[in-house]
């Protein structure tokens, strides 16, 4: 590894770690000022400008509150679990690209933290790991609501890990590849024309069915609403992290905010065209190449992959608000009957649909 | 200059050893289930450093992310008031007999050991090799549905045959006794 190599690597973790750290204050303020929004009221506005430092209060709050414990509590998988439920969130986001290809000095680097072989298999595999820190929060708070959440959550898991998987099969197919990067680049193909609109070659297009599959599975592996039934505060009251106070409730809290994150990042890699340029950009990236004001037009070009892909990852995180303050929470035997005869024989559907066409040719 | 893999290898293979333990002394079982967990989990590293990427990534996948899951969560649903049992009241014909595997298995894994100090992977089958063809998920999956496509789908109706028997027994339970908690 040479010395430019390290030093971008450096600064590839740099920004995926800060990025995905500042998600929490910007998703708590959203949260609460867009549920305002929506409920018609208007939400926590005093400290700052439209309460945007709310969130900082809150963090400082967090932090300075008094660190107990319950008695009753195993305490140390009590300690670890919040750690558990935080880590693999962060880990999730390390095959994702979030801008193209840029050559310095004759080396070329991807905007991607690692370019695993295994591509999205790692999304799924290290995600499914989030899990535990629930399972171990409810179990170890030794508390029956505790224990009914993290039993809820982990059947729930368990049944739409199945779709999440298989909604993707199609694409893979489509695309002949899990690496994240590969998918990204190739959805910067031309699908067809509209006149002289081109319809790029986005999941979206190609797949429509497994996008819905696996927009509803991410919203259940996430347990936001209407899927947050380990959480379930009017059933539960407060699920797996009933007996969790201070910074040990905020680290699950940063752990949901940060899977929603990496689920949006993911929606957007593999259905809506990753890093590849929003329409209008490109005209965008000439124009302020032909200002000359940075030397190098690749980086321009990089800048604007990247505005690109935070773009479409912060407007579907804003959608998994929008659901949230928009749908009812399903009953338990819904949220299984959805799971296994709905979703599941329609991923099947959609997998042989798929290898149909392509055996036809049409795809 | 650390050798980073290295250190990994340590780091890894210690918690598998220590998880392994664990899960043999801890008395409450939903705590074994969890060091069973780190286990697996620490052998994905160990798979990872040996460039089976693909492997690691299923070890963790079926393995520690749904098996592993799946047993947490039948443990804490039956096993909550079960009283554990006492290993010292086991007879001594079963703990002659549990020593003696465990010095078998060990000798056996020394030898192996020994006999593979040193060996090369066999075929074509190298590190950049494999690069070459397209990376380990390409050949994995090219191999499994051209050559071995018959014993693959034999698995799957052998899985699918375990699952028509599971509920059928399980249906039957219900019929015979009412629900059973």
């Amino acid at each position: 590894m040479s010395q430019l190599e390290q030093m971008l690597m450096f600064i590839k973790v740099g920004i995926v770690l800060a990025g995905l750290l500042a998600t929490v204050p910007i998703m708590l303020f959203v949260e609460r000022r867009g549920s305002a929004l929506m409920q018609n009221r208007l939400g926590p506005n005093r400290m700052g400008p439209f309460g945007l430092f709310q969130a900082a209060c809150d963090v400082v709050k967090f932090i300075f509150k008094e660190d107990r414990a319950p008695g009753h509590v195993n305490k140390f998988y009590y300690t670890i679990a919040p750690w558990i439920a935080v880590i693999p969130a962060f880990m999730t986001f390390a095959v994702i690209p979030f801008a193209g290809s840029l050559t310095l000095e004759g080396s070329t680097t991807q905007f991607q933290i690692a370019n695993l072989d295994v591509g999205v298999l790692y999304c799924f595999s290290i995600a499914s790991l989030g899990v535990y820190g629930i399972i171990m929060a409810g179990w170890a708070s030794n508390n029956h609501y505790s224990l009914l959440g993290s039993l809820r959550s982990s059947a729930q898991m368990i049944s739409y890990e199945l779709t999440l998987g298989l909604s993707l099969v199609g694409l893979m197919m489509v695309f002949q590849s899990v690496k994240l990067g590969d998918i990204a680049t190739a959805q910067g193909e031309t699908l067809f024309m509209i006149g002289s609109v081109a319809i790029p070659k986005w999941g979206v297009f190609i797949q429509p069915v497994g996008f819905l599959l696996f927009l509803v599975s991410v919203f259940a592996e996430t347990n936001r609403l209407p899927f947050d039934l380990p959480e379930g505060e009017s059933e539960l009251i407060a699920g797996y992290h009933l007996e969790y106070g201070s910074m040990r409730f905020a680290l699950f809290m940063m752990a949901e905010f940060i899977n929603m994150a990496v689920a949006s990042a993911l929606i957007t890699t593999l259905f809506f065209g990753g890093w590849q340029l929003l329409p209008l950009f490109s005209v965008a990236v000439a124009w302020v190449q032909s200002l000359n004001l940075i030397p190098n037009p690749d980086l321009v070009q990089v800048l604007f992959q990247g505005i690109s892909f935070v773009i479409k990852v912060a407007s579907w995180m804003w959608f998994f608000v929008w659901v949230r303050w928009t749908l009812p929470r399903f009953r338990f035997d819904q949220l299984m009957n959805l799971g296994w005869k709905v979703l599941f024989p329609l991923g099947l559907l959609n997998v042989l649909v798929t290898g149909f066409l392509i055996y036809k040719g049409v795809l | 200059m650390i050798d980073y893999s290295l250190l990994a290898f340590f780091i890894f293979s210690s918690i598998a050893i220590f998880g392994s333990l664990m899960v043999v002394f801890k008395k409450n079982p939903v705590a074994s289930a969890f060091a069973l967990v780190a286990v697996f989990f620490s052998f994905a590293g160990l798979y990872a450093l040996m460039s089976a990427h693909l492997v690691a990534a299923l070890q963790i996948l079926v393995y520690t992310g749904a098996i592993m899951v799946l047993f947490v969560f039948v443990i804490m649903l039956l096993n909550q008031d079960l009283p554990v049992e006492d290993l010292k009241s086991s007879s001594p014909f079963f703990k002659a007999v549990s020593g003696l595997g465990v010095l078998v298995l060990v000798y056996a894994l020394v030898r192996v050991a020994i006999l593979a100090r040193g060996m090369e992977p066999k075929g074509s089958l190298t590190e950049d090799k494999i690069a070459e063809q397209g990376g380990n998920v390409k050949l994995i999956a090219e191999s499994l549905f051209s050559d071995h496509v018959l014993p693959f789908e034999l698995t799957s109706f052998l899985l699918l045959g375990a699952i028509v028997a599971t509920i059928a027994l399980a249906k039957r339970k219900n019929v015979a006794g009412g629900l059973k908690s």
